[in-house]
């Protein structure tokens, strides 16, 4: 029919320039009206969206959790959300810890010599912990237990600082505004390896400095705290972060926790300009003091002086909340309204492997491809128009779900780690990406597999299964770490809104919305493995017969 | 069988429908359509090797350092591979009915034998004997390999872990109870087949059933709905069949659990039979 019209305006032309509508936009044209001209794909890419909202905001809506505070009555909801403070970047924080502090009005320095640092954790090897009650301590540093010299804003929780730190495992450390992170001198700090911290504010600008032996200082950074008032609390602290024990099991119940302590030394501390009449106030703030009953600091207090020499004992930790079971609360992520994401990609792989297969299974393969003899161009047009209309779909449906979804998270009795805008965009557009690729994924082996039982499957058990397999610790951590890097699930890492920070120990669980990959190189993954089902699929379709 | 079709060659249509009942007949027919291709024969092994090759893998990778508590199901880490090798029993099973239709097959078939019911049962039986007799050589292969890795990982007997062996009475149940998982796996994806027709949709609503509540199930932290999808839904309730440890905080029992899935495998089974004999072919 198409040669009939085409053959009137020019019935010269049998050679050279190809006929009017069988450039690429031709082809997008004529794999369109495939796609759309079949009833049951539409109706399948529309239920996919409408069962992605739903099971979204579904799972949103249902992932509260009871709570009962201090043996009273049962709660759920907001109740159990304990008051969490904002960082100034807006980022949900912890920021709880033994304070031992003197104002500082104007420019200055504080510096003091760390000789020791030494911790204690809650002893797990015998079942739950009850704090307070139990057989209590043991003896045991956690990699980021820290105690420093510190310059903050206020003792309000949340406010902004600068500190400079020696860690359990991790050196010198110079910490600021709860997100940032600069490495100092390495090793681990003892009476014979001490080492001296200094903080110098200058305006808004806090400098870090570090030294061995007080003559020859390193700058470690350099952090700009802006809007900070005149007056601001400077001093020593002392916390350390929840410890956590990851078991490698079944059933993702496999994180046991307990409170632990850091316990810092220190002496030969200096305040520039020496405050008259300054004494140093103990604070724990926000809940950071030593972990009470046996096995607690000395005499429960944040702090001890004996002459020169103070010991400051706290817990809990100055970093911003992540997901997952180190975070001490329980957590929710913007991520986890698209719980239906899974059920829209299987019913998306269907439509996208079927788009390739049934033109072989009814021989319309031939017509096509005597039509346009070049294979390629009709494997990249269908692979744009089944990416573009999973995209769309996926698009409509991860927004509503978000859109939807959050507001319901934030009833659930957890503590919803709020995300900037963009970061909110680059979920929602990035989970439509990866319901595009895995289209484009499975349309490429629809044509290399000509079967779409096998494509499917072959789509599916690649993309979701290992998300399921880690995800529910069926396999251990180290091979669900392994699937989650090397399978086209890596893809769902677009979705992770809260980036993992160096200075937070934080346990991999895609669940919670944290995978081992950062959310682009993750989402590369995916796009390599459409790659090179397309390459395949490609050189497949140039080399068989139809 | 073919022994059978081999010393009565000149035997006409009549005298074989006259020996036999209707449904040996469809039995005998069904089975000539699975062992002259290859692509049964090879999903069978495929599922085999599958199961027997990620459950050592699983196994392999799971150590138990000294010192360490380990609250780990030995028996079911043994049995991980069930969880793949269930997809390759599912596309078998949908492709045993869904294959016809697209060849246009079926009408040969259902013009040769009316017996629409009987058609549906010697698949149904057939898929399920090839299942079980495949589901029990990736069990046993899983088991084997769980008996001889695990101990030298640090899950010895001096330590508390039951050796993962079939004179293990819980160890038996979940083996025996993997391959009849396997089975009805394959029957709830024949009744999906017969109902949706197309491969390509029966294999994405299976795939669906099989794999998404137990990704649902991670991402709810309400009890009640929690409580519910572990009693009710088919994957997650039928593997409890695989627990050995922790019995008491199941959401259901083991058999309980398999009992669920075989519902599901009836259901479906029972709605396929209502489509096959309702609908044109």
């Amino acid at each position: 029919m198409t040669t009939q019209t085409t053959a009137q305006p020019q019935p010269g032309a049998t050679t050279g320039g190809s006929p009017r509508g069988t450039g690429f936009g031709g082809l997008l044209r004529a794999e369109w009206t495939k796609f759309r001209s079949v009833r049951g794909w539409v109706i399948g890419m529309i239920l996919a969206a409408l069962l992605m909202v739903f099971i979204g905001v579904f799972a949103a809506a249902n992932s509260n959790i009871g709570c009962q505070i201090n043996g009273g009555p049962p709660k759920s909801g907001k109740a159990c959300v304990p008051p969490i403070p904002h960082g100034p970047g807006g980022e949900v924080v912890n920021d709880s810890f033994s304070f031992v502090h003197q104002p500082l009005t104007g420019n200055g320095s504080i510096t003091a010599r760390v000789t020791s640092l030494t911790g204690e954790h809650a002893d797990l090897t015998g079942g739950p912990v009850q704090v307070g009650n139990g057989p209590g301590m043991v003896p045991g540093l956690g990699p980021w237990s820290k105690a420093g010299i510190i310059v903050k804003q206020s003792t309000k929780p949340g406010s902004a600082y600068a500190a400079m730190m020696v860690t359990g495992s991790n050196g010198v450390r110079m910490q600021y505004n709860y997100t940032q992170d600069a490495a100092g001198m390495p090793g681990k700090v003892s009476a014979a390896h001490p080492r001296l911290l200094r903080l110098t504010r200058s305006g808004d600008t806090i400098t870090g400095l570090d030294s061995a032996d007080g003559v020859h200082w390193t700058r470690v950074g350099t952090a700009q705290l802006t809007g900070l008032p005149a007056t601001v609390q400077v001093g020593m602290f002392a916390t350390s972060p929840g410890y956590v024990v990851t078991q490698n099991s079944f059933g993702g119940s496999s994180n046991q926790g307990g409170p632990s302590q850091a316990t810092g030394v220190f002496d030969h501390v200096s305040l520039t300009p020496a405050a008259a009449g300054g004494t140093w106030t103990g604070t724990g703030i926000g809940g950071g003091g030593p972990v009470a009953g046996p096995g607690g600091g000395p005499s429960g207090r944040p702090f001890t002086r004996a002459g020169g020499t103070f010991t400051v004992t706290g817990s809990g930790d100055i970093a911003p909340v992540t997901p997952g079971p180190g975070s001490g609360y329980p957590t929710v992520t913007v991520e986890q309204s698209l719980a239906g994401a899974f059920l829209g990609l299987i019913a998306i792989v269907v439509v996208a492997a079927m788009f390739f297969t049934v033109e072989y299974r009814r021989g319309l393969i031939r017509t096509t491809l005597a039509a346009t003899p070049r294979r390629g161009a009709v494997l990249a047009a269908k692979a744009v128009v089944i990416g573009a209309v999973a995209f769309v779909t996926g698009l409509v449906a991860s927004a509503l779900s978000v859109a939807v979804g959050v507001p319901k998270e934030e009833n659930q009795g957890q503590v919803l780690l709020t995300v900037p805008a963009l970061t909110e965009v680059r979920v929602i557009v990035g989970t439509a990406a990866v319901l595009a690729l895995a289209a484009v994924f499975a349309v490429a082996l629809g044509a290399v597999l000509r079967r779409s039982a096998a494509a499917i499957t072959v789509a599916v058990v690649t993309v979701v299964l290992p998300f399921l397999l880690a995800g529910l610790n069926i396999v251990p951590s180290g091979v669900g770490t392994w699937l989650l890097r090397l399978t086209p699930t890596a893809g769902l890492a677009i979705q992770q809104s809260i980036p993992r920070y160096p200075q937070v120990t934080s346990v991999l669980s895609p669940v919670r919305g944290y995978y081992p990959l950062s959310p682009y190189a993750g989402f590369a993954v995916l796009c390599l493995w459409a790659a090179a089902a397309l390459g395949l699929a490609f050189v497949l379709l140039r080399r068989r017969d139809a | 069988m073919s022994t059978a079709a081999q010393t009565q060659p000149a035997a006409t249509l009549t005298t074989s429908v006259r020996g036999g009942t209707r449904l040996g007949y469809a039995l005998q027919a069904e089975w000539t359509k699975l062992r002259t291709v290859s692509g049964p024969a090879w999903l069978l092994i495929g599922a085999a090797a599958l199961t027997i090759a990620v459950s050592t893998a699983a196994v392999g990778a799971t150590r138990c350092p000294q010192g360490m508590m380990c609250p780990i199901d030995t028996t079911k880490l043994s049995l991980t591979g069930v969880q793949f090798g269930q997809a390759v029993v599912a596309i078998l099973a949908v492709l045993v009915i869904s294959n016809e239709y697209s060849t246009g097959m079926i009408r040969v078939t259902l013009a040769a034998m009316p017996g629409r019911h009987a058609v549906l049962a010697a698949k149904a039986i057939l898929v399920t004997a090839l299942v079980l007799v495949a589901g029990a050589v990736a069990v046993f292969g899983s088991v084997l390999a769980g008996h001889l890795i695990l101990p030298g990982h640090g899950f010895t007997s001096a330590r508390g872990f039951h050796s993962v062996w079939l004179s293990y009475g819980p160890a038996l149940r979940a083996a025996s109870g993997s391959v009849l998982y396997l089975a009805l796996i394959s029957l709830l994806s024949l009744g999906v087949a017969v109902v949706v027709r197309d491969s390509a949709v029966a294999i994405g609503t299976v795939l669906a059933l099989l794999y998404l509540f137990p990704i649902l199930l991670a991402f709810i932290g309400n009890a009640h709905w929690q409580h519910r999808l572990e009693r009710w839904t088919p994957t997650v309730a039928g593997l409890t069949i695989q627990d050995t440890t922790g019995l008491r905080s199941l959401a259901i029992t083991p058999w309980a659990g398999l009992g669920v899935l075989a519902l599901w495998a009836a259901g479906a089974l029972l709605a396929g039979g209502l489509a096959f004999r309702l609908r044109d072919a």
